[in-house]
């Protein structure tokens, strides 16, 4: 079973490198879809059978893989803007920074004093790896919206390594990350909206025109 | 919360719910956005209704002479809060419930809520945080809790004065002042945990248990002299006075320099007691640092044009005499001198009661003034005695009073130092000769040069002639203006008068901080003949009002005729003829050009019937000008690179958290 766990954390963490190389805004958004619900599914492998659990996961799903890049899809047709990245740094950069900070990442996880029954599993080094690309993508992209699908990415690094924490997570632990989620979303939503309205481009390089 | 229940009467209880009331006294009114006139009488009244329970609290914890301290079953994350109320607390809590009682009336009259609906809530409400966060402050014994209280005061404050924030020197003001609290703030979290480092807990210890010998205590020293003395306003560390007290509203001004100016005395004289006898050169330095402000100040304050900039000047003279006499103090501890200490330290404390009475009392009546003809510059009014004929006397009676002029209340305290410092002088060392001979004089020439100051506000502001068109027309303030001068005049003469009970007031603080001389058996009384001061002022007051009869009588029988005042004999006199602020004090400003600097503006009169020309007079703070803003100047080119940081850049922000997250990390590992 915790094979099939492991091979679906590699499946993570070669969607963390997808997001990183494409330069296509929907592909990166498709992807953090199907890197949601892969997480999603991933305690009901982890953990034995309950409704509890049922929920998690119905819930995971439904709010990473549908509505959030729902949300995500509608914010890029309503401001209308080019459908391109628009990275700092150029991708494959990105793509060799992500290779290298996944790799340490493995070496990391190797060091840190963990549980011994943690210690032969995917799941923290694929964790930090996912909190690393999460950074990587809110730094190098320009758009609001590739922050967002960062704060997503981010998010869903510290996802995995809750999933060791707790063998049976509480629902409420659960339910309040994901409205984190989800209020963090609306709120770059909001913020999408204003930069695109005040300066007609979502370029959050824009904002340096605010500061002092 | 509180373990220890108090009961009904207790003064601490009464103390306690006069600042929850004036705590929430401007909150009513924050909800009345239509009624803000109602909301402002609530607030009075709130107000009002606090500062008799607290005044009532005080007396009775000030006559118990004892301590009362409450442990606040509160788990902050620096240990217990301890809340303590000793006669030393009750003292300067007696002034914050009465000026702010006072304030709370006069904003009535001077910012009416039907006229100004918008600031007036935001007014009230500030003023109510105000003297709460002061009362909650002056009674917390833990050092997180005081800073906590420290803050919101310094906070509320800024939001006070600066409610007029649409003018840019108000901004300038608010900017300059939050600079300095803050850098002030800072050297007491050095100071607090420097405390901490030496009893292991934030909690205040006992007066007289630490050793001022031990290393770090000299650093505590420091940083309290520092930071509190940046509030209090002692020179060089004044530099936000002048500009937050002149643009406020005039009874922000009364409490800031009234009241707040005494939170930093207040935090010297605690941080002080905390340890044994200090060394003599501790008050050495304290007495110097006096000296320096009390004659710096009063000299800058003669050369201002500025009503109340040159009462906050008076400000900063006012607490270096307070601050003399608690150098005095120290130095009269140390050398076994019993009525040096007695009288420094008594003298001190009864002049910080005094000049939040007279002080305010000025501050509120040069808000009269600007009500009635909508000027600060003095050199702009003139002949306002016969416009305001209530307002007249009670700014006179305070002038007196900051004079030290008999029978008023100045006079009680600075006859105390100056019979404390003589009482130093007959001492053998030589240091104590030294400093005190020096104190005495110093305290002289402050004397002298305050009533120069003070001849020159009352006689040009309210004698002669008007000046310009708004003098003209200045016209009397409401009832709750005068009312609120009135009560203030009324306890300056009342402590003149009554030099006795005014000791006994201070008396039980002199022996808290002091628990020593309690054994002596001797008090302030037994070292002074405060009796014969009070019949001295008695007696004035019998002889003047004999003298205005006689003045009267003869008035009436001899012939009258009008002219205008010091017409001298000219055939045409216009008021323009008159001594103006600047004129009165060009001599004493020229006399000390080498500290205050004034910078004329001459003008170039040339040929027969030359064009109007015209002559500008300002007196700029030399310590900010010459000495700091430089220095902040090369700071800021020195640290330029550091503005690069700040970009504005979102990417690069949330790079920097990654590489503080990767630096911790790497740190802890």
């Amino acid at each position: 079973m915790s094979e099939f766990a492991d091979q679906l954390l590699v499946l993570v963490m070669l969607i963390n490198f997808l997001v990183l190389g494409s330069s296509r805004m929907a592909i990166a958004i498709r992807a953090v879809a199907v890197q949601g619900v892969v997480l999603g599914m991933l305690p009901a492998i982890i953990h034995s059978f309950s409704w509890h659990l049922v929920a998690i996961v119905i819930g995971m799903i439904l709010a990473k893989g549908v509505f959030i890049p729902w949300l995500l899809f509608g914010a890029m047709h309503k401001v209308q803007i080019k459908r391109e990245v628009e990275p700092f740094i150029g991708y494959v950069s990105t793509l060799l920074i992500g290779a290298i900070t996944t790799a340490l990442a493995f070496v990391f996880a190797a060091k840190l004093p963990l549980a011994p029954e943690h210690q032969g599993l995917l799941l923290v080094p694929a964790s930090i790896a996912t909190t690393i690309t999460g950074f990587l993508t809110l730094t190098t992209r320009r758009k609001a919206i590739s922050q967002v699908i960062g704060y997503l990415i981010l998010e869903n690094g510290i996802f995995i390594f809750g999933l060791l924490l707790t063998s049976a997570m509480p629902v409420m632990v659960e339910a309040g990350a994901l409205l984190d989620l989800l209020v963090g979303i609306f709120v770059m939503g909001i913020v999408i909206n204003h930069i695109s309205n005040e300066f007609s481009s979502i370029d959050t390089s824009r904002l340096t025109a605010l500061k002092e | 919360m509180i373990t220890t229940a108090g009961k009904p009467a207790d003064p601490a209880f009464l103390i306690i719910t006069g600042l929850a009331l004036n705590a929430f006294s401007g909150v009513p009114g924050l909800f009345l956005k239509r009624a803000a006139a109602v909301g402002q009488k609530l607030a009075t009244l709130l107000a009002v209704a606090g500062a008799l329970c607290g005044l009532a609290g005080c007396f009775s914890a000030i006559a118990s002479g004892e301590t009362e301290s409450f442990l606040i079953n509160w788990s902050l994350p620096f240990g217990p809060c301890e809340i303590a109320i000793d006669p030393l607390a009750a003292l300067f809590l007696l002034s914050v419930f009465l000026i702010s009682g006072c304030c709370a009336v006069y904003a009535n009259g001077y910012w009416p809520a039907a006229k100004q609906p918008a600031t007036s809530r935001a007014l009230s409400f500030f003023i109510g945080i105000l003297s709460a966060s002061m009362a909650l402050l002056i009674i917390a014994r833990n050092g997180v809790f005081f800073l906590m209280a420290w803050e919101v005061m310094a906070v509320s404050a800024y939001f006070a004065f600066t409610v007029e924030s649409g003018k840019v020197e108000v901004r300038k003001a608010g900017m300059l002042y939050l600079v300095c609290t803050h850098t002030g703030t800072m050297a007491l979290f050095v100071m607090f945990v420097l405390l901490r480092n030496m009893t292991g807990s934030f909690l205040l210890p006992p007066t007289a248990s630490l050793s001022p010998f031990v290393p770090g205590a000299a650093l505590v020293f420091f940083a309290a002299l520092f930071g509190f003395g940046m509030k209090a306003g002692i020179m060089p560390l004044h530099i936000w006075l002048p500009a937050a007290h002149a643009n406020g509203p005039s009874h922000v001004s009364a409490m800031m320099s009234g009241v707040m100016l005494k939170m930093g005395i207040y935090g010297i004289i605690r941080i002080i007691s905390l340890f044994t006898p200090v060394p003599a050169w501790w008050g050495a330095v304290v007495l110097g640092l006096g000296i320096f402000s009390g004659v710096t100040g009063i000299v800058s304050a003669i050369g201002q044009n500025d009503i109340k900039r040159l009462l906050a000047y008076s400000s900063i003279e006012n607490i270096g005499i307070i601050t003399m006499g608690i150098g005095a103090a120290l130095i009269g501890q140390s050398i076994g001198n019993q009525t040096l200490l007695f009288l420094g330290m008594g003298g001190a404390l009864l002049h910080v009661l005094n000049h939040s009475l007279f002080k305010s009392l000025l501050f509120l009546g040069s808000g009269a003034i600007i009500h009635a003809t909508g000027t600060r510059e003095i050199n702009r009014m003139g002949g306002l005695a016969r416009r305001m004929p209530r307002t007249a006397p009670l700014f006179l009676l305070g002038a007196m009073a900051i004079c030290g002029l008999p029978p008023l209340n100045g006079f009680v305290s600075e006859f105390l130092l100056y019979f404390g410092f003589f009482s130093g002088v007959k001492e053998s060392t030589a240091p104590a000769l030294l400093g005190m001979g020096l104190a005495v004089t110093a305290l002289a020439l402050i004397g002298a040069l305050a009533l120069a100051c003070f001849v020159k506000v009352y006689g040009v502001a309210f004698l002669g002639l008007p000046r310009s068109a708004e003098a003209e027309d200045g016209h009397e303030s409401p009832w709750q203006m005068s009312a609120a001068m009135g009560l203030l005049a009324l306890s300056c003469l009342a402590v003149g008068l009554l030099p006795r009970y005014a000791a006994v007031l201070v008396q039980p603080a002199v022996f808290t901080l002091f628990p020593s001389l309690v054994a002596s058996g001797s008090n302030i009384s037994t070292h002074v003949p405060l009796d014969v001061l009070g019949a001295i002022g008695a007696a004035l007051i019998a002889a003047a009002a004999i003298l205005a009869v006689v003045y009267h009588r003869r008035l009436k029988s001899a012939p009258q005729a009008s002219a205008a005042t010091w017409g001298c004999g000219y055939l045409q006199p216009s008021a323009r003829i008159q001594y103006t602020s600047t004129s009165f004090a060009e001599m004493l400003v020229r006399l000390f050009r080498g500290t205050v600097r004034p910078r004329y503006e001459l003008p170039k009169i040339s040929g027969f019937m030359p064009a109007s020309a015209g002559f500008s007079s300002r007196i700029p703070d030399t310590v900010l000008d010459a000495a700091i803003l430089p220095v902040l100047r090369v700071t800021g080119i020195v640290f330029s690179f550091f503005r690069r940081l700040q970009n504005g850049e979102q990417n690069l922000y949330v790079l920097y958290i990654f590489i503080t997250l990767v630096l911790l990390l790497v740190w802890i590992h």
